[in-house]
């Protein structure tokens, strides 16, 4: 039996401890904010926070969670208005929009480490965390609006 | 009655932050004060867009309007005087969007030319996704076609009810119909002032015979009031809070997941099964064959083994632990590096003529100064972030889809054939598409979803594994090209050959294909906007060995990388500068019938419009030419190691020039700070979705010319993964993507699509202004490791 809390929740599991966080939220938890995109950390879609760090659910066994505290897309901010969703809405920095909690999870963990990142802490930042249809510029930009505002 | 009851499938956990009342997205930079704010506010539209089931609120309740039936003209119901719009007694317009959302922002451009043109209040709109019904005519959501074949359509629905609100104003006023207006949801009688809101007009509109369209009166460009202004997508919230829907989010009552192993080659059988390992996965219920397709397949499955479990973990580790035997079939000894050299074969003799001016045969032998250079593009997969998945669900004979399709109406029909029942009892719903780039107008994996919620019985969501999305895709051709031109004693070019082979996006449809048809030219080959007097233009053959299929700007792709490339090696050897070389090649203005200036049994249509309408204008390429050369400071001087690359394509009926600036480490890394576009489309009807478009078509160019290849051995794919087809990330995006776009009011090009072709050659003649290196053959990948060592040798 493991423990863990999601968003706030206290939850319990008792099924495959090799299962990927990542298919407990989305299956289990229908927590369907956190995507899966590759299954092997190369592209960030799957990015949440544990013990308040991005880490990449498609590779977080469930046996490796007992105790941990998860925050999903979903949990990030409760009514949706962190500093980072508010400048993705102002930059209209989505197109597919497939990726961008993963982005925006990955982004949060920047700014909580990183207040005032440089391009070049955001660009290390955010290099794990692949976006097809091309929004890299937007997402740049969005992390500086979101980071100023905060200062 | 709630809205939920008509909801067939069910979200099993209320995510937080997911709560009505969630902020509006905030207007864009150059939004006016009047600019739209909220069309998603309510939260049952972020349950549409997932399953496009239309809903409609009246007085008397709501009313689950499937199939976007005509609504019957009762007082409980809304009124649709259009089929993409409705229009309820309390005034609230729904607009019924018909095309698919992939990241393009039509969910938005679409509903708010609409509204603009009926003069509706935005934040009274509201935007549902159409299930595939073919009255909305075509949903194909490809092709760059959706402005470009709709925007009159979307004018004319709007223009036709606003001038039904305002006839049935003037009918309760009893006043002459020229003394209103409609302004902002209500009609206004000019000379008293009196007005009438849109809801109170709804009973009396709805008993007025619709008006011809010839005579409805669409907006002239001052009256507009959102049409070429920045509108805010209206899924930014969702698409930030994660409750957005895409293809895997939904989850209906009793659903299996399955995975299915597919003949890793094309036409290839299964031999044998052995599922004793699979069957012990903890989950995993059943193991179901699924047919081959023999080749070519179309738009069916593949065919192969499928793994039906409780969970998706549980359905893909099922999957892997299958152990088969396969028959490769005649497709099995399918290789790039041979391929390559069949291709290189090819182009080098004569091919069939796709467009012929003068004699460039002639002209070549004549010439006193030749040159020739020939390029290499691999095969590429789309490679969308969102692997494939569709759910499915078969019950008294009816089968319902769920699915990120691009064409609904292709879903339908594909499974109606494949599963032998009758179109009308299959019903396709649109999610969010996360990216398509072309992979999702195949139905093949809504139609694996169909097949297999069928013989289990029960509701199936087929997950696709990136794997399995990187090893079983419509592949965008892998081609060669060969140019050769020949230069006069001025540098001017006086000959023009054009050489191509490419396996033909017609081999997936139809058996022993030799190659494509000179048709499949016009993709930005044979209607270059060159004035050459000799031109030549042929298609060599080339058999196809894998699915392929349509890729962002398709065959363009590799048109427009090769003859990007050629242009700027012709001006380095003509010892001008590219851009002033390339304006010279554009030569005088003029506008030119394609269909009359020597192509080769042109088609009936140039991109589905009449050829009349598009004529080539090489003022447009030349303005846009100018247009970069001027904004991105293209004469000042760059470092070693850093260099600028200019380049113009016409595609989907668009004009768009780019200069692109690289920065090439030592090590051969290659990274693009920025890059000037100027775009020609005609009117654009959401100028920051296009720059977006743009922005993103450049990057995706990136993958496409520095990492992204698939390779074949023995028949099969040898990429697996973003570890081993590589895509471009954030650090060497641009820092700065200048788009300029052209104001005009000519009829609408694409705005999808044209981007990517000239970024390729703008790329890789950056490289080679920066470093001497020229690029012939893509991916450049590590082709550029050394260069400087390299360059010094000679």
């Amino acid at each position: 039996m493991i423990t863990l809390t999601v968003n706030g929740v206290r939850r319990t599991f008792d099924g495959d401890p090799t299962l990927p966080l990542l298919w407990y939220l989305r299956d289990d938890l229908a927590l369907t904010g956190t995507k899966y995109g590759c299954g092997i950390a190369q592209c960030g879609s799957c990015t949440v926070h544990v013990g308040g760090q991005p880490a990449r659910a498609c590779q977080l066994p469930m046996a490796d969670l007992q105790d941990a505290t998860v925050t999903t897309i979903e949990g990030l901010h409760p009514t949706g208005e962190h500093p980072l969703q508010v400048a993705w809405r102002e930059i209209d920095v989505p197109q597919c929009g497939f990726c961008q909690p993963g982005q925006i999870m990955q982004a949060a963990g920047l700014l909580q480490n990183t207040p005032q990142p440089t391009d070049q802490q955001i660009d290390a930042a955010m290099n794990g965390n692949l976006c097809r249809c091309g929004t890299y510029p937007r997402i740049r930009a969005a992390i500086k609006a979101a980071a100023e505002k905060s200062s | 009655m709630s809205a939920n009851e008509f909801l067939p499938w069910v979200r099993r956990a209320a995510a937080p932050g997911a709560q009505a009342g969630m902020p509006a997205p905030v207007a864009a930079t150059d939004a006016g004060a009047d600019c739209p704010q909220d069309l998603q506010r309510r939260t049952f539209i972020q349950l549409l867009g997932i399953g496009g089931l239309v809903i409609a609120f009246g007085p008397g309740g709501a009313r689950r309007l499937d199939a976007a039936e005509p609504l019957p003209a009762t007082a409980a119901n809304p009124w649709s005087p259009h089929v993409y719009v409705h229009v309820d007694d309390a005034g609230t317009v729904t607009i019924i969007c018909h095309r698919s959302e992939m990241g393009q922002g039509i969910r938005t451009t679409m509903p708010m030319i609409i509204a603009d043109e009926m003069e509706a209040d935005w934040a009274r709109c509201r935007v549902e996704q159409a299930v595939g019904d073919p009255r909305y005519g075509s949903q194909n959501t490809d092709g760059s076609t959706s402005i470009r074949d709709f925007l009159h359509k979307y004018r004319e629905a709007g223009a036709t009810t606003r001038a039904l609100l305002e006839a049935a104003a003037a009918m309760q006023w009893n006043v002459d119909v020229a003394e209103v207006v409609a302004r902002q949801h209500e009609v206004v009688h000019r000379p008293t002032g009196r007005t009438k809101s849109f809801g109170e007009l709804v009973a009396t509109a709805r008993t007025i015979a619709m008006p011809a369209t010839t005579s409805v009166r669409i907006k002239p460009p001052d009256e507009r009031r959102w049409q070429g202004r920045t509108v805010p997508s209206i899924d930014l919230v969702p698409m930030t809070i994660g409750t957005a829907v895409y293809g895997a989010d939904l989850t209906l009552p009793g659903m299996k997941v399955a995975a299915i192993a597919r003949p890793p080659v094309w036409g290839g059988k299964v031999v044998s099964v052995d599922d004793g390992e699979a069957r012990k996965v903890p989950g995993v219920e059943r193991i179901v064959r699924i047919a081959e397709t023999p080749v070519p397949g179309a738009f069916f499955p593949l065919g192969g083994v499928a793994v039906i479990a409780k969970n998706t973990w549980a359905a893909l580790r099922g999957r892997d632990a299958l152990k088969i035997t396969w028959d490769a079939g005649p497709n099995g000894t399918h290789g790039s590096k041979s391929y390559r050299s069949t291709l290189e074969a090819s182009v080098r003799a004569p091919g069939k003529p796709g467009r012929t001016n003068g004699d460039a045969a002639a002209a070549l032998a004549a010439a006193a100064r030749k040159l020739s250079a020939e390029y290499h593009v691999p095969y590429l997969s789309h490679a969308q972030m969102e692997p494939l998945a569709a759910i499915a669900r078969v019950q008294d004979g009816k089968v319902e889809a769920w699915a990120p399709t691009q064409s609904p109406n292709d879903a339908r029909n594909t499974i109606a054939e494949y599963l032998k029942v009758d179109a009308a009892n299959v019903t396709v719903h649109v999610t969010l598409l996360g990216g398509a780039f072309g992979r999702k107008s195949k139905p093949d994996f809504i139609c694996e979803a169909a097949f297999l919620a069928r013989e289990t019985g029960a509701p199936v969501r087929v997950q696709w594994s990136r794997e399995d999305d990187m090893r079983h895709s419509y592949y965008h051709a892998a081609a060669a090209h060969r140019l050769e031109a020949a230069l006069d004693a001025a540098g001017k070019v006086t000959a023009w050959r054009h050489r191509s082979a490419y396996p033909s996006i017609s081999a997936t449809f139809a058996p022993n294909v030799a190659g494509p048809t000179p048709d499949e030219l016009t993709n930005g080959a044979s209607d270059v906007p060159w004035d050459v007097p000799n031109l030549s233009v042929e298609v060599c053959p080339a058999v196809a060995h894998a699915r392929i299929g349509w890729y962002r700007s398709v065959n363009a792709i590799h048109h427009g990388f090769a003859i990007g490339s050629f242009v700027d090696e012709l001006a380095r050897a003509a010892g001008k500068d590219p851009a002033a070389f390339l304006l010279e090649l554009i030569g005088p203005d003029r506008k030119v019938d394609l269909s009359r200036a020597g192509l080769v049994a042109p088609g009936e249509t140039y991109y589905g419009a009449p050829w009349a309408d598009h004529p080539l204008d090489t003022a447009r390429a030349r303005r846009v030419v100018e247009s970069v050369k001027q904004r991105s400071g293209w004469s000042t001087p760059l470092p070693r190691g850093r260099g600028r690359g200019i380049a113009v394509h016409r595609s989907f009926l668009s004009y768009v020039a780019m200069v692109v600036e690289v920065e090439v480490s030592p090590d051969g890394t290659v990274l693009v700070p920025r890059a000037t576009v100027a775009v020609d489309a005609g009117f654009v009807a959401n100028p920051d979705r296009a720059r977006a478009q743009m922005e993103g078509a450049l990057i995706m160019a990136m993958s496409n010319t520095l990492h992204s290849g698939i390779t074949f051995a023995a028949g099969r794919v040898e990429q697996s993964n973003y570890s081993d087809y590589r895509v471009a990330r954030m650090r060497a995006s641009p820092h700065v993507v200048d788009v300029h776009i052209i104001e005009s009011e000519a009829l609408p090009g694409g705005i999808g699509e044209p981007g990517v072709p000239p970024a390729g050659a703008a790329i890789a003649n950056a490289i080679c202004a920066a470093t001497g290196v020229r690029v012939r053959e893509l991916p450049v990948g590590r082709q550029l490791d050394g260069w400087e060592t390299r360059v010094a040798a000679g």
